[in-house]
């Protein structure tokens, strides 16, 4: 295997809480030095001057649609999208058909991956059998064919004995159950957040309370169980400041925001485009500034892109008939910059919560840019400016809001296992 | 703003109502001709695109746009993307090939004519989308005022019902507000939506406080079938506590006028009585509604492609 050699980049290390200018340099699969100043022969060299240099992102909710749904993405497509946006590893959701709740699915995905997936991927099994909210699915079988998490995601389990039991089991195998925590009963045929926007389109409203009482009630049973509760995509100020409650009081919950609940409000909605049809919903200015808010104090652990793609076809079609979720992979970079850019967190702090922090809730290696981690890692330009064309990213699916927008900050070469997979100038180069 | 077609009053400025309603004005004495045609839009083909089956409000545009000589298509497509293959946007582009000069759009979904619109050559005009607006009820409804009235200005108009689910209500209130008249909602809690007071109307739960001195009071369509039980304990209970009689009237100014956009489910939102007779003016609305939507296809149809590109 080659050695690469990342000259001249500005560090940014999570687990040794370097930020500073230097070298990398990487052989065998690991990063065997980084000083200020490496002189070496025979390696490959990438001018990383004016850029980061950090560990690879790690994406904690993806959605590969493989099995079944291969009109919308697959682990190659995904994973192509994945190492283009910085990320070299992605947990993709148990929502494919068949659903991920069985290890012979499990082992599907991850052989599937090892053929055509430039990044790493980690599954996420089903928390029941076939989505149903009704039977736990094998964990201990899922968790020895490589399954790191347990979630039934959108078809949030609303019956609440059958989730304390998941909550009480998942101790066995010691990893997480990851919520997409909203009632249900309380979003109803909801699309857009409930409060002025929603009167003003006219379209049936998903009051913020849905995802609070959920949240309320998931705390309560991670306080009685013991268990790892994750929160996916939290949106409202509400649920954040249960999260943080919750914290001080010393339970194992961790949560994820993604790059739209963090930069785009319910006005996004107005023109009854179905690219800002989310779920949850785009919400308020003031939930907003409540997650940015819980991102920069550590209530919320990390950020997620809940890439979830769709054909064209599927959200050219009413605004309540269209499947909610975006496609993020590509843009949660440059689009969660704004938050350096504005001061909310340090460029260290922001490389944090895409990259160690995801890693150590889902329990893998990741985060680390230091001697002898593994070579996983990203350089970043994070003041190149360019234009968002759905149409020329790796992605099978367009479905983003940000589509023809300029965006600040771009992946410019990610490495995986040592590996360069994937450079601006020539693109993804290597399953 | 008229140039790119008609999707809601909150879209409108002031002097483009007034544009409207003159127009229709004028519109209003060709209906009341032995021949009730003119050659305004002689060639112009106008497409009536209907998602949503709507008897009285198709009829009435096609009744308008034959009484300007345009040739009227009638197009009923399936109701829903999800009954059918082609996508909303296909039926946009297929349409947009035939090249009409305008299309009058209804859907039960709210936004589907904007998405339309946003696809087409031609203006589009929203014959009413799920609970978003109606524009052309509220300015048959403004219309009807001012026949009354003699004007908008200063007028307090109560609205009474499912202002939530009501694109009537959305419409009528931009109307009113933007003509400069005092808008009140009364409704039960349920039916009120989220944040209405962001529309700059007061919302009531007491039906005589917001019938108290009222010039206008518009009592909306209850889809009782659809919502007793889930917004309302039942149509007795609604029926007690907001249907209009001529006791509840009395709250009112002496010589308030009563509407309704439409069929009234009698006894409900209105009383048998009420109904039938003043001071209600329902088929007054009825028949002002052609001279609105006369005026609009006339506004909008009347102008040639290169007039519309030129803007």
């Amino acid at each position: 295997m080659g050695r690469i050699l990342i000259r001249g980049g500005r560090i940014l290390d999570p687990a040794t809480d370097r930020d500073a200018p230097g070298d990398v340099l990487i052989e065998d699969g690991r990063i065997s030095a980084v000083e200020t100043s490496i002189e070496a022969d025979d390696v490959e060299i990438i001018d990383a001057a004016g850029c980061w240099v950090a560990p690879g992102l790690f994406d904690l909710h993806t959605h590969l649609r493989e099995p079944g749904q291969e009109y919308k993405e697959d682990i190659g497509s995904g994973g192509r999208a994945a190492v283009a946006g910085g990320f070299t590893a992605v947990a993709c959701m148990a929502n494919t058909n068949p659903v991920n709740d069985d290890p012979s699915v499990t082992d599907y995905i991850l052989d599937r991956a090892r053929q055509d997936s430039p990044a790493k991927v980690y599954p996420v099994a089903a928390a029941t059998k076939g989505l149903s909210g009704e039977v736990m699915t094998e964990m201990v079988g899922l968790v020895k064919a490589g399954a790191v998490a347990f979630s039934d995601d959108g078809m949030t389990i609303m019956d609440s004995g059958v989730q304390r039991r998941i909550l009480q089991y998942s101790r066995l195998v010691e990893a997480p159950v990851i919520v997409h925590a909203e009632d249900r009963t309380l979003v109803g045929k909801g699309v857009v957040n409930e409060g002025p926007v929603s009167t003003r389109l006219g379209l049936p409203a998903n009051p913020s309370v849905a995802e609070t009482v959920q949240v309320a009630r998931d705390l309560m049973l991670a306080e009685l169980t013991g268990a790892h509760l994750h929160v996916a995509h939290v949106s409202t100020a509400g649920a954040v400041e249960l999260i943080r409650q919750a914290r001080n009081r010393g339970l194992h919950v961790t949560a994820e925001v993604t790059p739209h609940h963090l930069t785009l409000t319910d006005e996004a909605t107005l023109g009854y485009d179905t690219n800002t049809k989310m779920a949850p919903p785009l919400r308020s200015a003031a939930d907003v500034e409540a997650c940015r808010r819980g991102l920069a104090d550590g209530t919320i652990d990390a950020v997620a892109t809940d890439h979830a793609p769709h054909a064209v076809h599927e959200k050219e079609v009413e605004f309540t008939t269209a499947p909610p979720g975006v496609i993020g992979l590509e843009t949660a970079l440059p689009v969660v910059l704004e938050l350096v850019r504005t001061e909310s967190l340090t460029p260290l702090q922001l490389i944090r919560r895409l990259t160690a922090n995801p890693a150590s809730i889902l329990g893998q290696e990741g985060g680390r840019l230091d001697t002898g981690a593994p070579a996983d890692v990203v350089v970043i330009d994070p003041e190149r400016s360019w234009v968002y064309d759905p149409y020329k990213g790796y992605s099978k699916s367009r479905n983003s809001p940000w589509a023809g927008q300029t965006l600040q900050g771009r992946a410019v070469a990610t490495i995986v296992a040592g590996r360069l997979v994937y450079d601006i100038e020539r693109g993804v180069l290597a399953p | 703003m008229m140039g790119r077609g008609l999707l809601g009053i909150e879209d409108l400025e002031r002097a483009d109502i007034e544009t409207i309603l003159e127009t229709a004005e004028r519109m209003q004495e060709v209906g009341r001709r032995d021949v009730k045609k003119v050659p305004t839009l002689r060639g112009r083909t106008i497409v009536n695109l209907f998602f949503e089956p709507s008897t009285r409000t198709r009829t009435s545009f096609e009744i308008a746009g034959k009484r300007l000589s345009a040739d009227v298509v009638n197009f009923t497509p399936a109701s829903s993307s999800l009954t059918k293959a082609e996508t909303i946007l296909d039926t946009a582009k297929n349409l947009d090939a035939m090249a009409p000069d305008a299309v009058v759009v209804r859907h039960a979904v709210a936004g589907v004519p904007k998405r339309i619109a946003d696809e087409l050559g031609a203006p589009v005009i929203n014959a009413g989308d799920g609970a978003h607006e109606h524009p052309t009820q509220a300015l048959l409804d403004l219309l009807t005022v001012r026949e009354e009235k003699g004007r908008i200005d200063g007028l307090t108009v109560t609205i009474i019902g499912d202002v939530a689910h009501s694109r009537v209500a959305r419409s009528d209130i931009y109307a009113f507000r933007k003509m400069g008249a005092e808008v009140r909602l009364a409704a039960p809690p349920t039916m009120l939506p989220a944040d209405v007071e962001s529309l700059g109307v007061k919302g009531f739960t007491s039906l005589r406080e917001a019938i108290d001195g009222a010039d206008v009071v518009m009592a909306l369509r209850i889809q009782f079938e659809r919502l007793a039980g889930a917004l309302f304990p039942s149509v007795r209970e609604y029926s007690a506590t907001f249907g209009v009689d001529r006791a509840k009237l009395r709250y009112a100014k002496d010589d308030a006028i009563v509407m309704h956009p439409g069929p009234v489910n009698r006894g409900v939102e209105l009383s048998h009585d009420l109904a039938d007779h003043r001071p209600s003016v329902i088929l007054d609305q009825v028949r002002n509604g052609v001279a609105i939507r006369m005026a609009v296809l006339y506004l909008l149809a009347g102008r040639t492609r290169v007039e519309r590109e030129e803007e």
